[in-house]
């Protein structure tokens, strides 16, 4: 009898199952995009202040002395070839490249929290621009 | 240049006999005018935000930005009549940052005209800069051309008075460019009626040079690329026929014409700055005139950064950018069209991929 019992629940066990768990990926509510956002936000700002402080580097030397609002940082044409590289880059590459030469330090990888948060600031502040792969 | 060798040829040839060590020499016109006044070339510096790392450590990209400089202009032959330092010399208006500064510049063979920048400003208000340099504003007669040296880097004393507890905190409030808790740069009332005042026993037909380190006209407030009294200063412009500004700041080729008065800006010896125009949040009010300076990319080391001089013909300016990686640019008075124009890339169809900013 158990065994039957069983026969007939464990399918609807697993179609309850599903449909909970459908309901999970598609029923997002306004509360939830709201954390989501803040989420984001919160490490775009964290970037904000790696991108403007002087201790990224090695020299003192900052990302926005050259990059204000993250400018000629241009996140919508990555991958694309970089002359300095000699192959197509992304846009970490050249986080890298930057923290590497003009700031003198060590470059960071690329699932850093800072690197991530550096990449969700300068994409921030490019808000809105087209998107053109290997534009320069 | 005057039936002479020109400077291309020369500096082909400089290059050809020196190319070991290809330090370009500039050939500078000086000729007595035909017409009122005389011809006369002075250099600018500007912008070299020395940056003390620790102890006797400046950052070395910045340091060599300013000695190649330097050694350019000492290499002018024949020798400029002046220089002028058109401001933010150092990072964060340390004093170790100003003496390495001066330490440097003590190797011209020419006297300096000095200009104030925010950087130098803000730590001490101009204190150090005032005892160790140069007044913060004066004026100067050179050769039929009445000078007038601005400070035009001060600000709201409410906002100052948020920091006055905290000397390195407004310094480094001033320092960040696109600070949004910034404030507007300002020559303000008493130095404008010092301005007027000097400016009454001039001539209207002698021409009239103002040195400042913000541009004396509104192209950006977030950046401070703006001078929140301009109006104002350039009201009490008004009655000369030949005004030229020349200012730091933007490092950048900028220039513009607003009425009796072309404006020109310096170049960094430290980095170069995005024009305005492509931070696509905010409007800005880029001259539309400016032919833009060349895009880094790649970027090198000493790309979009240099150092300038300028011809003053009759009173009007014709300005030599000298710039390290790329061809020299003159934009010179052109009387005809009444404003400045770059003498090889004005005209649209002449210009070329790198001078394409967005």
């Amino acid at each position: 009898m158990w065994k039957k019992f069983n026969r007939i629940t464990t399918p609807v066990v697993l179609a309850t199952a599903l449909a909970v768990s459908a309901a999970h990926a598609d029923e997002f509510t306004e509360a939830d995009l709201k954390k989501w956002q803040a989420e984001f936000e919160a490490v775009a700002k964290k970037g904000e202040a790696i991108f403007h402080s002087n201790k990224l580097g090695a020299n003192a030397v900052a990302c926005d002395m050259c990059h204000p609002n993250g400018t000629n940082t241009h996140p919508e044409t990555y991958p694309k070839f970089q002359k300095q590289l000699g192959q197509v880059a992304t846009l970490r590459d050249m986080i890298n490249w930057c923290i590497e030469n003009p700031l003198e330090g060590k470059p960071l990888k690329f699932d850093d929290p800072r690197m991530i948060a550096l990449e969700a600031y300068i994409t921030w502040e490019r808000r809105g621009a087209r998107l053109q792969p290997g534009m320069h | 240049m005057g039936g002479k060798i020109d400077r291309r040829t020369f500096l082909k040839q400089a290059g050809a006999l020196t190319a070991a060590t290809a330090i370009p020499l500039s050939l500078v016109e000086v000729v007595w005018g035909k017409e009122s006044g005389e011809k006369f070339t002075f250099a600018y510096i500007s912008d070299s935000h020395l940056t003390q790392i620790k102890g006797t450590k400046f950052v070395r990209n910045f340091d060599n930005g300013l000695k190649r400089a330097i050694t350019e202009v000492n290499f002018m032959s024949p020798k400029p009549d002046f220089v002028v330092y058109g401001g933010d010399l150092a990072q964060l208006g340390k004093r170790e940052e100003i003496d390495h500064g001066l330490e440097m510049m003590s190797s011209l063979r020419t006297p300096v005209r000095w200009v104030i920048g925010e950087h130098d400003y803000y730590l001490d208000l101009g204190k150090y800069w005032e005892e160790k340099v140069s007044p913060l504003n004066y004026s100067f007669d050179h050769k039929g051309v009445h000078f007038v040296v601005l400070n035009s880097i001060l600000t709201y004393d409410s906002w100052l008075d948020k920091w006055s507890k905290d000397p390195m905190a407004r310094m480094l409030q001033m320092a960040r460019l696109d600070n949004p808790q910034g404030s507007p740069f300002m020559v303000k009332d008493p130095q404008i009626e010092w301005m007027t005042k000097d400016l009454a026993k001039v001539d209207r037909k002698t021409p009239v040079v103002v040195l400042s380190h913000s541009p004396l006209y509104k192209i950006f407030k977030p950046w401070n690329f703006w001078t929140e009294d301009a109006e104002k200063v350039q009201k009490a412009l008004k009655r000369f026929k030949k005004v030229t500004v020349l200012h730091g700041h933007v490092h950048q080729v900028l220039y513009n014409q607003e009425g009796n008065i072309s404006f020109y800006a310096m170049m960094s010896t430290a980095w170069p700055w995005p024009y305005p125009t492509t931070y696509n949040q905010a409007q800005s009010a880029v001259p539309k005139l400016t032919v833009f300076m060349n895009r880094g990319d790649p970027h090198s080391e000493r790309d979009g950064t240099g150092w300038g001089y300028l011809d003053l013909d009759s009173g009007r300016a014709g300005h030599h950018y000298e710039l390290w990686e790329n061809s020299a640019r003159t934009v010179k008075y052109d009387s005809r069209r009444k404003k400045p124009q770059d003498t090889k890339y004005q005209d649209p169809k002449d210009r070329i991929p790198p001078q394409k900013h967005y």
